[in-house]
């Protein structure tokens, strides 16, 4: 079970509370748990990352394990707590005021 | 029983004002998507419940929305706007070319008669058309590929197709119109367009009266007349008799005649409503008065409209999309302004009243004029 943290206005799309827990069939990697969360939230499509490219959005970060994944291939398995549930995938609004 | 929803889209969310035929007592909601910038909301003609809402933000990107019982709640629908083939470059600030890259839907335009179908005015400037009640968006890719795209450039706030209007006695003509390009008239759907600019002096572009390259702000229809055209040009507000064919300023005696709103009385054609600004450098009304201007001969001959509104001290503006009038026997107008205030008058702007002083700042205002069956 991957737990993801979402960041509030996406909860509020996704109208969620706390952490979403998700069910990440084969490889755990960022990819796949964002096509899950995608599958099973429809209305995030195109907020995290391109629905053509899937190129993660300007403003958007991921981390995890503290460290930030953001600049890594989207293909690259997830650290193992993540994969375990130990530990919460981010998905994070980058601070730039507002 | 009648009345009237005025929708209201801000910096930080949306809002659904409501009151009966009196206009006085208003009930608030919202804010509505709190915290997203709301550029649009707009009612279907063909069914009053049924809204179409643009919600965005610089890190989360486009939301459509849609309430089907009056804005009580709200779903979104789809989200994905891609220009059709290659998008080629039209011209940045600098003059370099610029690749077509989508950012925001400016303008949501509802179906005169289909509650499912709306289309969307888009920044970058093109034109997307939904038949599914916004679930699926598809580009009429006419107008952007028009011979002079490669030329277009933004203005100061980006390069956005902000006004569509749909010709309620000729089926399949559509106007737009797009900072700083023009406008334009479609008469086959959306297939094809041409600019109808002729008549417009512009003086920040090289030749100063070109087809393409105006910095228009808003267009105002009356549906009983449309062959008139009103428009609030950077500067200068204009009228066309002949569906956009050619244009004449109708200024006249105006304070300055920049500004961004144009509309039309509900039931009078040649009462025309605007708000001046005193120039592109300083985004406020002059002399710190708020005043809106009607003209009741179709331009030329204006008057201010002062009553109930602040005199002194106030340096706020009035968006493009952010006046409305409601279609009740006697005429109410509506604008919203960047300080927060939407201001109200139920007598065709000779009284003013805020019905709320301290929203954040104001993008837009609709307004639905209601019947007793409504929500």
């Amino acid at each position: 079970m991957i737990r993801v943290a979402l960041p509030a206005h996406l909860r509020s799309l996704a109208r969620v509370h706390g952490e979403v827990t998700l069910d990440v069939a084969g490889q755990v990697t960022q990819c796949s748990v964002l096509d899950a969360l995608e599958a099973r939230y429809p209305m995030l499509r195109g907020t995290i990352r391109d629905q053509r490219t899937r190129k993660r959005r300007a403003f958007i970060r991921f981390f995890a394990c503290e460290q930030d994944l953001s600049h890594e291939q989207p293909d690259a398995p997830l650290p193992e707590a993540v994969v375990a549930g130990a530990e919460p995938y981010l998905i994070v609004g980058a601070m730039a005021g507002g | 029983m009648s009345g009237v929803r005025v929708l209201v889209g801000t910096r930080k969310g949306a809002f659904v004002l409501t009151s009966d035929g009196k206009r006085e007592k208003w009930d608030v909601s919202g804010p509505h998507f709190p915290g997203w910038e709301i550029y649009h909301l707009k009612g279907s003609p063909a069914d009053q419940d049924r809204l179409y809402a643009s919600q965005c933000s610089g890190w989360f990107g486009q939301v459509i929305q849609r309430s089907v019982d009056g804005g009580a709640t709200w779903e979104p629908v789809g989200n994905e706007f891609s220009y059709r083939g290659e998008p080629g470059t039209h011209q940045w600030y600098d003059g370099t070319p610029h690749p077509w890259e989508f950012a925001r839907v400016w303008h949501l335009e509802p179906s005169l008669d289909d509650p499912d179908t709306v289309y969307a005015g888009v920044e970058d400037a093109g034109l997307f058309r939904s038949t599914d009640g916004g679930r699926h968006w598809q580009e009429l890719p006419g107008l952007r590929e028009h011979k002079s795209g490669p030329s277009w450039q933004p203005g100061a706030g980006g390069m956005c197709l902000h006004t569509i209007i749909l010709d309620p006695s000729r089926p399949g003509r559509i106007f737009a119109a797009i900072s700083a390009a023009g406008a334009f008239r479609s008469d086959d759907a959306g297939e094809t367009w041409r600019p109808v600019n002729r008549g417009l002096r512009s003086e920040g572009i090289p030749d100063s009266d070109a087809e393409v390259g105006h910095c228009v702000h808003n267009l105002a229809m009356h549906p009983s007349r449309p062959s008139v055209l009103y428009m609030q040009k950077h500067w200068d507000v204009m009228r066309s008799d002949d569906a956009g064919e050619s244009w004449r300023e109708v200024s006249g005696d105006l304070p300055t005649d920049f500004g961004f709103p144009i509309d039309v009385h509900a039931h009078e054609p040649e009462t025309v409503y605007v708000v001046p600004i005193t120039s592109d450098s300083y985004h406020f009304p002059p002399e710190g008065r708020l005043r809106v201007y009607r003209s009741r001969t179709g331009g030329d001959e204006w008057e201010p409209l002062t009553k109930g509104l602040p005199q002194e001290h106030c340096y706020v503006n009035v968006l493009r999309d952010a006046m409305a009038v409601d279609s009740l026997d006697s005429c109410g107008i509506y604008f919203g302004t960047t300080g927060g205030q939407v201001y109200a008058s139920a007598d065709a702007g000779d009284n003013w009243e805020p019905i709320v002083r301290d929203l954040p700042a104001v993008l837009s205002v609709e307004v639905q004029t209601l019947s007793g069956t409504g929500h």
